[in-house]
């Protein structure tokens, strides 16, 4: 494997991250107003992801800046081409960032519930732009936007729903199971429309034939894992259910990275958009020394706040 | 306006505005760490800390409503080079990613993971591994601070690359990362975000005190307002330390900006320090670039010449009086503040925590709060574009670095966009701020509640 084809598999894997924990915390964030029925609840909810948001937003920042790195061509023609989505996922990142940290210094019932909209908006907007950007990419047509959009955001809200109703006790929980089988009646039946058209599209940007057997693959294990996810939640098995679409998530991306190779974008090549062998080699080993510690330390925070969240009598 | 002139002033006001919050993130941060390990060391051995608890929750409260604008506008910084600058981010992508990459894996990450455990960790680690998770954060926060300076050092004075096919490709990255511009302007600048943040503390200090007067708590805002100074002072002198050292280098390396610094024309031996214009002292530019009075300061016209001759023809002349007046701004702001906090020093030299601190002190200290904000932000507008029109000195021009593909109209709506929303957001960090300053701290609960609920209730979140 050359070093550029490596690279390429870590920025995939470092998206891979994003998408797996930024996804629930986005789920969460949608669902906010339909799973409290009060300012307690609502605690609740956002307490189980309060200790972890900001650390997995570090994955984006981390996946971006590695495409800097080891791509610069791929990062700049896919910023300069995506600019105005991505300008409303930055907006979407910041409205979202300051309500969730604001939320606990502010006190009028007022500015909770701005900071609530900041949450939801900063949470719908990114999860669907993300799903539309890597949609277009894949098909340039903007129908592709729209329903790789509507999947990520779909998969996203369950993903979320299913890690509340994982981390929370009382009716927040139960309702967390209610929205989580809401959502995947939508979203099993998208990903079998929108899944198996990517190995299966003659009208991807670049085909690459080659990865035809994995990119079925990858998109069949996306597909069972998002079903065996809905019925896991069915069968209150939460932590599997949870494992479940977490997987579906990581196949997900898989599918689309492996349809993405080797031209990501338009005209650009995976190795004239990659960095020289020096810089890669370097990158190599900041990633094999400094991976596997943020790793250790990210999995340590969710094994400190592994406990459910009780709602809080006030 | 082109679209070039949008996507300078959209990286104008977006770095400005995020360099408002960074400097409280990078010095309030230690500020508090430093709190919390003295209250930490006095508790552990039975002593009454109490006071020292309640400034940590205060100041850390206020460096958390402060943290989260420096997160969220840090994210537009990293993608703004793509969105706008693509053309510079394909030339420089090789060198300058790297050190991007490594602030996310080796800074961000302990940064935001470590101050989540430590907001919601008060009840739930040990108060040892509970006070190490915030000096990890701040650590992170610092290292970041390092890595992007070793970039920006990078565009200042470009080493351990070559240009191959129209990129830049690294060499060496040990010379990347040691980048003599590097290693003065990280101190510079990190030592200038303790100001700031000592700056901050004093400010707010000083408003308690003229608020409570000299009962009630009074004695804890000593405590806090000894500590900034100290801060502040011990800074003050590596900023004007490194200052000195940047300024030499400047003479070597970017001597245009030294000479708009100091609006010099013409290659000059013994060259003046010209305080404003018309008020010049005789050789003491060439003192203090090269710490010799006769050593020859070039002139800008002199290397405009040079550079048109080496480059082609073009205007290498950056806005002479934004650069000018940024230097003096940068300079006089800067070295009040220190001034501020070695007179505070000298009025609460003695140890007795009950002696009043003089009122028209006080009321002097809310200044510690603009003054090293502005002289700050001056300094980056010297630094930046004092380099114009450079994105890497010698290398790339500015006009050369733009998208190609992006419109006018799009550089305009997001300028518009994210000015719109910058300011809405400063006002209410503003109100934020100001609101708990006000409000002081929270009393402290007289016997602890040890619940489930107490257990997982976040102490300052939620």
């Amino acid at each position: 494997m050359t070093l550029t084809t490596f690279w390429f598999i870590v920025i995939a894997f470092l998206w891979t991250g994003y998408f797996v924990l930024e996804g629930f915390d986005f789920g969460v964030g949608a669902l906010l107003p339909l799973l409290s029925r009060s300012e307690a609840d609502r605690r609740q909810v956002l307490t189980t992801i309060g200790p972890v948001w900001d650390g997995n937003e570090v994955w984006l920042i981390t996946a971006v800046g590695a495409m800097f790195a080891a791509f610069p061509a791929w990062y700049a023609h896919m910023l300069s081409g995506f600019y105005l989505p991505l300008f409303l996922v930055i907006i979407g990142l910041i409205v979202r960032g300051v309500g969730l940290e604001w939320r606990g210094k502010v006190t009028s019932r007022r500015e909770l519930a701005l900071c609530d909209a900041g949450i939801v908006a900063g949470s719908v907007l990114p999860a669907f732009l993300w799903g539309a950007i890597f949609g277009h990419m894949l098909y340039g047509t903007a129908a592709a936007a729209a329903v790789g959009g509507a999947l990520s955001l779909a998969m996203a809200t369950l993903h979320g729903a299913v890690f509340v109703a994982l981390r929370t006790t009382g009716p927040v929980r139960a309702r967390a199971r209610r929205a989580a089988l809401l959502v995947s009646a939508g979203a099993v039946p998208l990903a079998a429309v929108a899944l198996p058209s990517v190995p299966g599209s003659s009208a991807l940007t670049v085909p690459d034939w080659s990865a035809s057997p994995f990119l079925w693959a990858s998109a069949l294990a996306a597909m069972a894992a998002l079903a065996s996810g809905a019925a896991l939640i069915w069968r209150r098995r939460e932590g599997w259910a949870f494992a479940a679409t977490a997987g579906a998530i990581v196949f997900t991306t898989a599918t689309l990275f492996g349809a993405l190779w080797p031209a990501p974008m338009p005209g650009i090549t995976v190795t004239e958009a990659a960095s020289a062998p020096y810089t890669l080699t370097v990158l190599t080993w900041l990633g094999v020394i400094a991976l596997p510690g943020v790793i250790a330390y990210q999995a340590w925070t969710y094994w400190i706040f592994r406990r459910r969240v009780s709602a809080r009598s006030e | 306006m082109d679209a070039l002139d949008l996507a300078r002033w959209q990286f104008g006001v977006t770095t400005v505005y995020h360099f408002l919050f960074v400097p409280l993130t990078i010095g309030l941060g230690v500020f508090v760490a430093g709190l919390q390990t003295a209250w930490y060391r006095r508790t552990r051995k039975g002593g009454d800390g109490e006071h020292l608890l309640r400034l940590t929750k205060f100041f850390g409260k206020l460096f958390l409503i402060n943290f989260a604008m420096g997160v969220v506008t840090g994210i537009v910084q990293e993608f703004q080079f793509g969105m706008n600058w693509s053309q510079y981010s394909i030339f420089v992508g090789d060198v300058f990613g790297a050190p991007l990459a490594m602030e996310a894996l080796l800074a961000f990450f302990l940064e935001s993971t470590f101050l989540g455990l430590w907001i919601f960790g008060w009840e739930r680690l040990p108060r040892r591994v509970h006070l190490a998770c915030l000096w990890a954060a701040v650590i992170g926060s610092n290292l970041s601070a390092y890595f992007i300076l070793a970039a920006n050092a990078w565009m200042k004075h470009p080493v351990g690359y070559e240009v191959v096919g129209g990129r830049a490709r690294m060499t060496d990255l040990w010379a990347v990362l040691t980048n003599s511009t590097a290693l003065a302007q990280v101190p510079h600048v990190v030592a200038g975000a303790f100001v700031v943040a000592g700056g901050f503390v004093i400010a707010v200090s000083g408003y308690r005190i003229l608020r409570e007067g000299s009962g009630g708590t009074a004695g804890m805002w000593r405590t806090s307002l000894r500590g900034a100074l100290v801060m502040t002072a011990i800074a003050g002198i590596v900023v004007a330390g490194t200052g000195d050292q940047s300024a030499r280098m400047l003479r070597e390396q970017q001597p245009m900006k030294l000479a708009a610094a100091e609006g010099l024309r013409h290659d000059t031996a013994g060259a003046p320090f010209s305080v404003v214009p018309g008020l010049e002292v005789p050789d003491l530019l060439s003192l203090l670039a090269a710490h010799d009075p006769q050593a020859v300061v070039q002139g800008m016209d002199d290397v405009q010449r040079r550079y048109a001759a080496a480059f082609g023809p073009a205007d290498y002349t950056p806005n002479l009086p934004v650069v000018f007046w940024s230097f003096r701004v940068m300079i006089v702001f800067g070295m009040t503040t220190v001034g501020l906090s070695v007179l505070g020093l000298w009025l609460t030299r003695r140890r007795r925590r009950t002696t009043a601190l003089p009122r028209w002190f006080a009321r002097l200290c809310v200044l510690a709060l603009p003054l090293p904000t502005v002289a700050i932000v001056a300094g980056w507008l010297l630094s930046e574009i004092g380099r114009q029109p450079w994105t890497v000195q010698g290398e790339l021009m500015t006009a050369a670095s733009v998208s190609p593909g992006v419109a006018l109209t799009e550089v305009a709506a997001t300028l518009a966009g994210f000015t719109l929303l910058y300011g809405v957001l400063a006002v209410a960090e503003g109100v934020l701020l100001m609101r708990h300053v006000k409000a002081g701290p929270e009393p402290m609960p007289v016997e602890p509640v040890p619940s489930d609920e107490a257990r997982l209730t976040p102490t300052l979140m939620y």
